[in-house]
């Protein structure tokens, strides 16, 4: 006989509700189930109608985000076992308008990430006849933590400043923008510093660190932020040193 | 015609709904104690510029029961904030490289601890010899 556990689960069909409503269900589960198992199940064999997202199962693409008895996690990585006896609540991520009951609306992030330029700007440019770009290990350790970002916007969800103001640019894209900073091949900080020092740049961060504690890959997104707080202040003292006419 | 309707859920009450939230909202809080406390210490400097009489009457206030109650306050208050301080400050500088090896954060959040211990007890030390 397999136990239960009972998931409350976050709805919202904009077509027939007013706003989100909880939602109960007795699932059966075994030691191996994931709260996206567990969510599988009510979709297979209880309610056709709910509406989430996921991929690969194994904390890789990023898609199966949500907020599990209130912390940002992924629910492919959070076992049922876990949370027994329960009831586990489920919602979707904090801070991003809900499309349908735990998929979010994730245009912003998407507009975000495109300004950031998350592409290495060559720092010289080279031929095919000059061969690759050389990096040395010391220099990928410098990025390599920042590269392991999957965009499942956990940090987002944990960021009480973005969700205060949702311009803040925000701890995941500012980390992949560290990352390509960061890089010994790319020359493109000072294009993006214009928005690392804007009014929606870092300085809306007030070092919570909850999206440091709640990221599954260990990007540390709230250190490259405070490293780019000091990065902007810096360029800009030290812009007053520069001739005129030579600040970008 | 479009069924979209995405769903805005209100900020309202958002640092009590996470632990985490509410330890961050004690940190803050804890500068107020801080702050106090340097006010405090101003008054005193105004009371000396203002000549004995007023630097012994700021003596005497400080020695009022109250006012003691009130330093066990804030200096239980400027531990927490010390404490919590520290433990963030791993995660608001760049990577420490000593002899080739990247520091850990424990080792940074202890060592700044220990070097508040060391400052407090050396400042309590100079204090105490220069008032004997």
């Amino acid at each position: 006989m397999a136990r239960t556990i009972t998931m409350e689960v976050l709805r919202y069909r904009p077509e027939q509700d007013a706003g989100p409503v909880f939602q109960t269900y007795e699932v059966p589960f075994t030691d191996d189930m994931s709260v996206l198992q567990g969510l599988l199940h009510i979709k297979d064999e209880l309610d056709e109608t709910l509406s989430f997202r996921w991929s690969c199962r194994m904390a890789i693409c990023g898609s199966c985000g949500m907020m599990i008895n209130g912390k940002p996690a992924l629910s492919c990585k959070t076992f049922l076992r876990d949370l027994a006896p329960g009831p586990v609540r489920i919602e979707a991520l904090n801070h991003f308008p809900i499309e349908r009951d735990l998929v979010v609306v994730m245009e912003d992030f998407i507009d975000k990430l495109e300004r950031i330029q998350p592409y290495i700007i060559p720092k010289e440019p080279r031929t095919l006849e000059q061969g690759e770009y050389l990096q040395t290990p010391a220099q990928l350790e410098k990025y390599e933590q920042f590269s392991s970002c999957i965009n499942c916007l956990l940090c987002y969800a944990a960021c009480p400043q973005y969700g205060l103001n949702p311009d803040f640019v925000g701890p995941g894209a500012l980390a992949l923008l560290h990352r390509y900073n960061a890089d010994s091949r790319d020359g493109g900080a000072a294009q993006r510093m214009e928005l690392v020092a804007a009014e929606e740049g870092v300085f809306n961060c007030t070092a919570v660190g909850y999206c440091s504690e709640v990221c599954p890959k260990h990007v540390d997104p709230a250190n490259a932020v405070n490293q780019n707080k000091t990065t902007a202040a810096a360029d800009y003292f030290l812009g007053f040193l520069k001739p005129k006419g030579s600040r970008t | 015609m479009s069924k979209r309707r995405p769903y805005v859920r209100p900020m309202a009450g958002w640092w009590r709904k996470n632990p985490f939230f509410v330890e961050y909202m004690i940190h803050e809080g804890s500068a107020l104690f801080v702050a106090a406390y340097g006010v405090v210490l101003l008054v005193g400097l105004v009371c000396l510029a203002q000549g004995e009489a007023a630097w012994n009457g700021w003596l005497a206030a400080m020695k009022h029961p109250l006012a003691l109650l009130f330093h066990l306050a804030v200096l239980a208050m400027i531990s927490y904030h010390s404490w919590s301080w520290f433990k963030i400050m791993p995660k608001t500088m760049p990577p420490l490289v000593i002899g080739g090896k990247r520091v850990a954060p424990a080792m940074i959040t202890g060592a700044g601890l220990a070097a508040t211990v060391v400052a407090s007890l050396i400042l309590l030390g100079l204090v105490w010899g220069m008032t004997r």
